[in-house]
């Protein structure tokens, strides 16, 4: 049985990054389809049936967050949004909107395909049945009987601590905003608190990395959120 | 139950009054019955306890008096200088208050709270000197007798027979954190007294045996002893609110103090003053002008002032009301301001007006439903001002110009004149009421001198040329005597009423002008558009108003006063010091006040809703003209009118600069945006076709590989450099907007560190943050700028295996960030101008970099309120700090988290 070719939109103004966006991608083995626009990006989206979006933020006739709502009404497949420095807000616009992942200008081949096939991976586990029983590290939880265990010991999580937990085991290697686990951890009430996040990851952090100030597993992405990376 | 909980009100009152006592200096006062019982003494040892505790103790002013155990209390004690005031030909000593805040000690002594001050010091009283201590967050430690208490000060006056004339307002007792009772039994003390232990002022040695008489000194104990208890009594009752130990239902009995012309009015204010005391309730106290009192003569004027301001330092809130009825004005006062009880002075016995209702009558008379309290008339010298009063305003009221007198008199001649021819045709009678007219007219037209005048000449002259026998004063027939006494009656009363009436007349054409004259500035001053015209403006309004020279200073934004602003004529030399003074303390200094009284120019704070905007300096020509209390008010409203221009003024040049720097923002930003969007997506493609070099078809060799690598880094070095160029010119524009938010220290060093892995594979980073360190509100993303530019100078200039310590530690109001290496170290004298932009530690070295991340980093802890620094360690390496202000982090509520594991633990 062969695997279906993962099919990539590649949406980007500037020729000369599309073009190196398309050599590596396909040098990889996807196959991939560009655009220009929000407009084209949409029929092609649209059309082509496509496995993951790579979006460029900055596009001459539109913003690319619009772009993620319109997808996101109708496609669950993952979307990686390219943009610039120094505009963290519009990285979070986009994450909140839906989008999984990010890349920072200028990015290297390899960076792109190690995030591509980070999403693609976790899109194929997720159409499995999740394993109740998860391991990363030293850790490894019991979803089913609610256990932690850290080098094989018991270790006591608070239910907020836990709470979270899930929620980044349930979206790894995905740039996850402070709103989105505000709203997913603690409820709507709390969507401003921010420095609620920080603290218990914080606290997360010490209790499952070795070194808390330069954590292997709960990243932090300055100004954008955290990533969870197995 | 709601009536067991403390009304929320008063619980807001107290935590703001808590708040503000958090912040103040606190007050300690050693209170005794008399002089001699030893409070200086044990002020002094109490303070070498604090002082053995470790506290900043400071002597402002002991007297010792020469007691030797006292003098060897002040060993060890640092004592402020005092300093030189000259007085007339003398130098006298003085405590100096501008040296103890300067000093700022956390606790100061000061003895005597009651002493005044020598002529010319900033304030009259200490009493005020410590006020302004305790505001500047000192400690004090004071002193004070029973006798100068204001509101015993009569009491003890009528038990002594000696009155002291300095004293000390009871508010200040009742806010003093602590009352200390210093006791000592009247035998003992007369014991000190026989043994010379007890220091006597330089008074006749008659009354000071009178004072320590024992009797005496039973009755000040007494009162000292009950004046404490009442205090904690107080202390008691607000604990009991504190604590909601029961409910107390406090029924606000307001008081209301009606202050008169009259000598009494001083006692009716230390009554009530009393009496609210003892009550806990809060009380007002007003005087009523009315067209009669404004004749009043001008040391009553001053007696009323002076009394009004009593009452004010009482603690009673003030007003000075109009109207045409004192009775009517003081119902109606008393009535809006929810007041139930009226106290007033008792009238004096009028037996031969047995008509004349007194003012307790009148008030009850007007609204039975208030109470009114008389009190007592102080009899030693009730007659006397009584008299002066009504000679100072006879002779006042009789006075008119000559050409007045004049006038009338030809109008005498006249009728007399014209009472010749008809002499021989009229009955007498009819000739007296041609006269009659005479003395009408007069007395209409020219005021009650000359028509008094007027009066006595048609009598004499109607006696003189008709009333047979002719021509002689003598009179044949009595029933003249009747013509003659109505004649007079006729012209005084006539007299009276008409100069009442120009009176009255005049008040209301004054008053009239006084509105007119505010509406005119008021609609001048709308129309200005600068802080020129509104000088010129009050510069107008004060002359013509007050008589006065006046000028404006204006505080900058850092509160300092500027220099006054120009106007074209005008021209006063200000004191700058003492218009500062009355802008700290939004309070009138200078000219008639209580601060600084000698300066012949009257500071007035211009108080905007928004905030103090500046100080209006007036030099009146006649200083008293402005402490009437009608002249006050228009000050008043002046100086408020003149805030209120100053600050649309204010606002206006606000609008139009925020107008201007917004589009000059959007502006750069736009153009900074273009720029750094042109100048990186060529950079970004040429990194990412680099990679995709070694993706071509064929596979490309070995030597292009290599290639490709390097365009590939280099590009990643020019982009590097690209930030930080960008970076510099907008942190310099001011175009960055810090995103500040309260997070862990440890999350930023952790993302800095992941940022800057490959620059750091030959070194050993250690990162040490305490548990405790609170959250900073910092902007994520460019603190971690500072750390990774720090990081990537550490690496840079340290050889390989180096290691880097990240540390952090809170101190005080901030805390202190490092990043320290054992390295080189930096070259010495550069720790400073390594911060500059495009400076370097080592010039044209074969290290790559421009020197700007530095000053980038610079530029972005000063951005945060903080501040950085580079040094040399001791033991080897340099070390770069920074400080971030602690700010008042939220606080994390763990409460949910430990609800949600009980409810799991079930």
């Amino acid at each position: 049985m062969t695997e279906p070719v993962p099919v990539i939109v590649v949406i980007e103004d500037e020729p000369k990054i599309r073009r190196f966006v398309r050599m590596s991608l396909e040098a990889e083995g996807y196959l991939v389809f560009e655009a220009d626009s929000v407009q084209r990006g949409l029929i092609e989206a649209g059309t082509r049936q496509p496995d993951m979006v790579v979006l460029d933020l900055g596009l001459p006739d539109g913003d690319g967050v619009d772009f993620i709502r319109d997808l996101r009404a109708w496609a669950e497949i993952p979307i990686i949004v390219l943009s610039a420095r120094t505009t963290e807000a519009d990285k979070v616009a986009a994450l909140d909107a839906g989008a999984d992942d990010y890349l920072t200008k200028p990015f290297g081949a390899a960076e792109l395909l190690a995030r591509v096939r980070a999403q693609l991976r976790r899109r194929s586990h997720a159409g499995g049945t999740p394993g109740t029983v998860f391991e990363f590290g030293k850790t490894r939880i019991d979803l089913g009987k609610r256990v932690v265990e850290r080098d094989g010991k018991p270790l006591h999580l608070t239910p907020i601590e836990y709470r979270l937990l899930s929620y980044l085991i349930a979206h790894p290697d995905s740039v996850l905003t402070h709103r989105q686990l505000l709203k997913n951890v603690w409820g709507p009430s709390h969507a401003d608190d921010s420095h609620y996040v920080r603290v218990y990851m914080g606290h997360l952090r010490r209790k499952l990395e070795d070194d808390p100030s330069q954590p292997q597993h709960i990243v932090t992405e300055a100004g954008v959120g955290y990533r969870f990376i197995v | 139950m709601s009536d067991t909980r403390p009304d929320p009100d008063q619980l807001l009152d107290r935590i703001k009054e808590d708040e503000l006592r958090a912040a103040r200096g606190k007050l300690k006062i050693f209170f005794g019955a008399s002089a001699g019982v030893g409070k200086t003494y044990a002020m002094l040892s109490a303070a070498s306890q604090q002082l053995q505790q470790g506290r900043d103790v400071v002597i402002g002013i002991v007297e010792t008096h020469g007691r030797r155990e006292t003098e060897a209390m002040l060993e060890g004690l640092e004592r402020l200088p005092l300093k030189d005031v000259p007085y007339r030909d003398k130098v006298l000593r003085e405590f100096d208050i501008d040296g103890a805040l300067v000093r700022k000690p956390a606790l100061i002594l000061m003895d005597e709270l009651a002493h005044s001050n020598v002529p010319g010091s900033r304030h009259p009283k200490r009493w005020q000197d410590v006020e302004e201590l305790l505001a500047a967050g000192i400690d004090v430690y004071s002193t004070v007798n029973v006798q100068h208490l204001e509101t015993l000060n009569d009491v003890v006056g009528g038990i002594t027979g000696i009155r002291v004339w300095e004293t000390v307002p009871d508010h200040v007792f009742d806010v003093a954190d602590e009352i200390v009772l210093v006791d000592l039994p009247p035998d003992e003390l007369l014991q000190r007294l026989k043994e010379g232990k007890v220091y006597l002022p330089h008074q006749a040695e008659r009354a000071i045996e009178n004072f320590f008489r024992k009797g005496n000194l039973i009755a000040l104990r007494e009162l000292a002893l009950r004046r404490t208890a009442d205090r904690v009594d107080n202390q008691m009752l607000q604990y009991r609110r504190d604590k909601s130990v029961a409910a107390v239902w406090q029924t606000r009995d307001s008081l209301l103090a009606c202050v008169g012309p009259g000598e009494g009015a001083d006692r009716v204010i230390r009554s009530a003053a009393r009496m609210a005391t003892r009550l806990d309730v809060p009380w007002h106290a007003v005087y009523v002008e009315t067209p009669e009192l404004q004749r009043l003569s001008e040391s009553q004027r001053l007696r009323i002032l002076k009394n009004v301001k009593l009452a004010q330092e009482m603690g009673a809130e003030t007003a000075t009301l109009s109207g045409s009825d004192a009775v009517e004005t003081v119902v109606a006062y008393a009535r809006d301001h929810n007041l139930s009880r009226v106290i007033v002075g008792r009238d004096h016995e009028r037996s031969w007006r047995p008509w004349y209702r007194s003012v307790a009558d009148r008030v009850g008379h007007w609204a039975p439903d208030l109470e009114v309290i008389q009190v007592a008339r102080d009899e030693s010298q009730a007659r006397k001002p009584a008299a002066d009063r009504y000679e100072e305003s006879w002779l006042e009221r009789l006075k008119a110009p000559w050409q007045s007198f004049a006038m009338s008199a030809a109008i005498c001649g006249l009728a007399t004149a014209i009472a010749a021819p008809l002499h021989s045709v009229f009955d007498l009678a009819n000739i007296a009421m041609l006269f009659l007219l005479a003395v009408l007219l007069v007395s209409v037209r020219y005021g009650l001198g000359p028509s008094v005048m007027a009066t006595f000449l048609n009598v004499a002259a109607f006696d003189f040329f008709y009333v047979p026998p002719r021509y002689s004063f003598a009179v044949s027939d009595v029933q003249y005597l009747m013509t003659f006494a109505v004649m007079l009656a006729v012209g005084l009363v006539t007299a009276q009423l008409t100069t009442g009436l120009k009176y009255q007349a005049r008040i209301a054409g004054r008053r009239e002008q006084r509105v007119r004259a505010l509406y005119e500035m008021s609609r001048d001053l709308s129309g200005a558009l600068m802080p020129e015209q509104i000088a010129e403006i009050s510069q107008r309004f004060a002359e013509t108003e007050f008589g006065a020279r006046a000028v404006i200073l204006l505080a900058d934004d850092n509160d300092r006063l500027a220099e006054p602003v120009h106007v074209p004529g005008g021209s006063l030399v200000v004191d700058p010091g003492i218009g500062q003074w009355a802008y700290d303390h939004g309070d009138y200094a200078g000219c008639g006040t209580d601060t600084l009284a000698g300066s012949p120019i009257l500071y007035v704070p211009l108080k905007a809703p928004m905030r103090t905007r500046g100080v209006l300096a007036l030099e009146p020509k006649d200083p008293r003209r402005l402490m009437a209390p009608e002249q006050g008010r228009l000050l008043d409203t002046f100086a408020r009118l003149i805030a209120i221009s100053l600050e649309r003024v204010h606002y206006v040049d606000v609008a139009q600069s925020t107008t201007v720097q917004m589009e000059s923002e959007r502006l750069r930003n736009s153009l900074l945006s273009a720029i750094s969007h042109d100048l990186r997506t060529p950079l970004a493609a040429l990194v990412g076709l680099a990679d995709s070099m070694a993706m071509t078809k064929p596979a490309p060799t070995g030597e292009q590989v290599d290639i490709a690598v390097s365009m590939r880094e280099e590009a990643l070095r020019m982009n590097a450099l690209v930030n930080n160029l960008l970076d510099m010119a907008r942190l310099q524009s001011g175009a960055v907007k810090l995103n500040r938010q309260w997070q862990p220290l440890e999350e930023v060093v952790g993302s800095a560190l992941k940022s800057v892995r490959s620059s750091l594979v030959e070194h050993r980073v250690s990162v040490e943050l305490p548990e405790d360190l609170p959250l900073l509100e910092l902007d994520a993303v460019l603190i971690e700028r500072v750390f990774c530019n720090l990081l990537d100078n550490a690496a840079k200039y340290t050889p390989n295996g180096s290691s880097i310590a990240i540390g952090a530690a809170a101190s005080g109001a901030s805390v202190e960030v490092w990043v320290a290496d054992n390295g080189p170290g930096l070259p010495a004298g550069k720790e400073e101008m390594i911060f500059k932009k495009f400076e370097r530690g080592q010039k044209e070295s074969a290290t790559s970099g421009v020197g700007l991340g530095l000053a980038i980093c610079r530029a972005i802890i000063e951005a945060h309120g903080g501040r950085i620094r580079a040094e040399n360690r001791r033991d080897g390496g340099a070390r770069f700090v920074f400080t971030l202000p602690r700010g008042n982090p939220p606080a994390v509520d763990h409460a949910e988290d430990e609800a949600l594991s009980g409810e799991e633990s079930r």
